[in-house]
């Protein structure tokens, strides 16, 4: 079999003995297409520089997000109505502008361009808030422009991710990111922690917002310096500039529409970290600042095992992790539904919820990046995201609206059944019973082929 | 492929690095040092105040003026208004003080540790240490204490987690120093509206008052953009709305009457108007102040009810009273003050 052929790491991914057979039947398929690579690839540097640009970033907002309710209500004396409106920028903004400007990105093949206009919007808007003072109309400028920044940054990032990593490793490629991502949300509050420390109050937001600006600085300087735009897709000669129309067009090939639907039905069935954290603020009777913990507890799980799913993820398949990460989803809702309460319930549910966003979040992209043409990939990475948004958008209203007419037990005892039927769809659309490399290997087919190539299936198209 | 970075990129990155680390600290010294120079307070800090007065009432604020006593306790006399105010050693975000106990929300701890505090002091024991403190997180936002200083409120904003950016919301907890016992959440209580449980997953209260009998006590709930005004009882930890559309509620000192916010406009910047309304007879009177006020007003006495009101430019807070059946017009009572109550 492959193992002789190198990459014997490949061999270990322990299937159940049923699928032996199916396996069998693609192997030759497979070495074909690998027989070149002699080595296993690295994560490529530009992706190690796209993540330090997120670390410097995140603790620049991070730390704002810290104190930003201290400084609006007791500093500023803003009202309650004023700061929920301005809450309603974040979520709506992002959104509307994810899109446009990842075709702009693709149609201008500037990746990085459009990205660093993003970063750099963001860094801008903290100078705004002193500016701004205690104007509604002000602060909600600073917001949006912050939100607007985010919005325009991630399809064009994950993007460069995608392009700059060999399709091998993408997996790998993204829990990297991830991870140091998510470094920076946890240092973010302990800077400004430094801050309120050595200034006093009156002027420690000040000195804040200043930190914050010249952290996010440091971010956009890596950016400029060190990460490489990919701007030459992977020459599909004579295909037309991409427009907005060929982005959606995307939808037609089923590969990815069938991504896009698993992917925005899982989407539906996922249960806000909102009120994941209520329903165990109800279990276990928690205290304000246990309960705080408990976003700490998901994002130091996430933290540790991003790479390490990413890795499995390359290894074994990556339609597979993410489809099993919801195994780790279920048994949260399990869980919290069931009987066994106390500090054990907190500490198991909240390293599977950590597992879940592992195995999922990076993983989804790493799998859907390849199957999307060089020159479209950031557009296609939107879609695919703002689908999800969507999905997740209906998830919490359905949740919030159903909490008034059910015991939080039940409610969520529902959602893992919907979250069961979504995996069984899921199941039948994109089976995850493929082997990984059949899976990159098919990739690989349908991103050099033309749109003709169909099926996700390795056997159907031979 | 790491040899692929060009000199200059390293050295212009470090050398850009340097001079943000230079910009972000130097201007945090700067910052710290700044009001340094200015802090020489004329007026005499006191080391503690007495909770309980012996001669006149005075007012017990928590000074908000710009400045190096920010922050710290100061109490006026209302026998003589013009005399300077007395400066106390213990900072408060937000207090409230009744019956010999004072509840002082604040920040302590050092540097990394640092933590809001509901602290609780007595003129039963002088020190100038707290009696109970209750470790919270969030952002102050309201305090009381019952008339007779055995129960004490507070509400704090929690903002959510960050997948989802910031939504504000609240949470109330009430300690009876009697028992120690703790009610670290009102959400924990079973809410009725007009008679029918009330269940939803984005119950908030806020802006406790306490009656005399230290069991009753009114506060406000909010879910989905609407506010009740609740009556709560401590003893089968229950809540029962009185009436919509009314939040922070504050008793009157002869427990017949409540002063609250009414959401009155669309505005963002100011939708409410003072109220008051008479528990016996449901009537409720618009007061003078047509400013919208932000804040859980108190009673200076049975007929005036004072406020913090900001300043215009977002500076600082001065105290205004207004009297309590709807005629008059406010009148500015403390300059530079917020969170004030009697001590009698």
């Amino acid at each position: 079999m492959y193992i002789s052929r190198g990459r014997g790491t490949v061999a270990t991914t322990g299937d159940g003995s049923d699928e032996t057979a199916d396996q069998g039947t693609h192997v030759a398929h497979v070495t074909a297409v690998n027989e070149d690579e002699s080595r296993p690839p690295r994560v490529p540097r530009n992706v190690y520089a796209l993540g330090a640009v997120s670390l410097f970033t995140d603790i620049s907002s991070e730390m704002i997000t810290a104190v930003l309710g201290y400084y609006l209500l007791i500093y500023l004396k803003v009202s309650t109505i004023a700061v929920g409106t301005l809450d309603g920028l974040y979520s709506a903004v992002p959104a509307l502008l994810a899109l446009s400007a990842a075709y702009l990105a693709d149609r201008y093949r500037r990746r990085k361009l459009l990205a660093g206009f993003g970063y750099g919007l963001s860094a801008v808007s903290k100078l705004g808030f002193p500016i701004a003072g205690a104007s509604v109309g002000g602060l909600g400028l600073v917001q949006g422009a912050d939100r607007l920044g985010k919005g325009m940054r991630t399809a064009p990032r994950d993007a460069m991710i995608s392009l700059s990593a060999p399709s091998a490793i993408q997996g790998r490629a993204f829990g990297v990111h991830r991870t140091m991502d998510t470094v920076g949300a946890f240092l973010g509050p302990g800077i400004a922690t430094v801050c309120f420390s050595i200034a006093v109050t009156a002027q420690a937001f000040k000195s804040i917002f200043v930190t914050s600006f010249c952290t996010a600085c440091i971010g956009l300087l890596i950016l400029v310096l060190f990460v490489t735009d990919q701007r030459g897709p992977a020459a599909e000669a004579g295909t037309a500039r991409p427009t907005l129309r060929s982005g959606l067009a995307l939808l037609r090939r089923r590969p990815f529409r069938r991504v896009c639907v698993a992917g925005t039905l899982l989407a539906v069935a996922w249960i806000s970290d909102t009120f994941v954290y209520l329903v165990l603020q109800q279990r276990l009777d928690l205290t304000a600042i246990q309960f705080a913990l408990l976003a700490v507890g998901t994002s130091g799980s996430y933290l540790l095992l991003a790479v390490p799913m990413g890795r499995l993820a390359d290894r074994i398949g990556r339609w597979r992790v993410f489809y099993g990460g919801h195994a780790a989803l279920l048994a949260v809702y399990l869980l919290l539904a069931g009987p066994v309460g106390g500090a054990l319930l907190a500490v198991v549910t909240l390293s599977l919820h950590g597992l879940y966003y592992a195995a999922t979040d990076g993983v989804l992209m790493a799998y859907a990046g390849p199957m999307l043409p060089a020159e479209l990939r950031t557009s296609g990475l939107a879609v695919l995201q703002s689908l999800r948004a969507l999905g997740a958008f209906c998830s919490s209203i359905i949740f919030g609206f159903a909490w008034a007419y059910l015991p939080a037990g039940d409610l969520v005892l529902y959602f893992a059944g919907g979250l069961v039927l979504m995996l069984a769809i899921a199941g039948v659309l994109i089976d995850p019973r493929r082997s990984a490399v059949v899976e990159s290997a098919v990739l690989e087919t349908t991103a050099v082929e033309s749109t003709a190539a169909q099926s996700p299936v390795a056997g159907e198209t031979r | 492929m790491s040899s692929g970075i060009e000199r200059w990129r390293i050295w212009v990155f470090a050398l850009g690095t340097l001079a943000l680390i230079g910009v972000a600290v130097g201007y945090a010294v700067y910052s710290a040092h700044k009001p340094a120079a200015a802090s020489s307070s004329a007026t005499a800090v006191a080391k503690t105040l007495p909770l309980t007065s012996a001669g006149a009432p005075r007012v017990l604020y928590v000074d908000a003026g710009i400045g190096p006593d920010q922050g710290r306790l100061a109490e006026e006399s209302q026998a003589d208004p013009g005399a300077s105010p007395t400066l106390g050693a213990i900072q408060c975000e937000r207090s409230y003080s009744a019956g010999g106990t004072l509840l002082c929300l604040r920040l302590a701890g050092a540097a990394l540790t640092t933590s809001l505090y509901a602290q609780v002091y007595t003129s039963a024991a002088p020190s100038a240490q707290p009696v109970h403190a209750v470790a919270l997180t969030g952002t102050p936002s309201r305090a009381r204490v019952s008339a007779d200083g055995k129960l004490v409120a507070w509400t704090v904003f929690v903002s959510g987690d960050s997948y989802n950016g910031p939504n504000f919301s609240t949470r109330t907890g009430i300690l009876d120093l009697r028992t120690g016992t703790l009610i670290d959440s009102l959400e924990s209580f079973d809410a009725y509206v007009d008679g029918q449980r009330y269940r939803a997953v984005d119950i908030n209260y806020w802006g406790v008052t306490f009656a005399a009998d230290d069991r009753t006590f009114y506060a406000t709930m909010g879910s989905k953009g609407h506010t009740w005004l609740m009556r709560g009882d401590l003893v089968i930890h229950q809540l029962n709305s009185v009436v919509e559309n009314a939040e922070c509620p504050s008793l009157s000192p002869d427990g017949t009457r409540v002063v609250f916010k009414k959401r009155v406009g669309t505005s963002i910047s100011a939708p409410w108007r003072f109220y008051v309304l008479d528990l016996a007879t449901g009537k409720e009177t618009a007061l003078a102040e047509t400013r919208s006020v932000d804040d859980q007003a108190a009673w200076l006495d049975d007929d005036t009810v004072m406020y913090a009101i900001p300043h215009t430019d977002g500076t600082g807070y001065d105290i205004w009273k207004v009297p309590a059946d709807g005629t008059g017009s406010p009148a500015l009572m403390i300059r530079d003050g917020s969170s004030p109550s009697v001590i009698d």
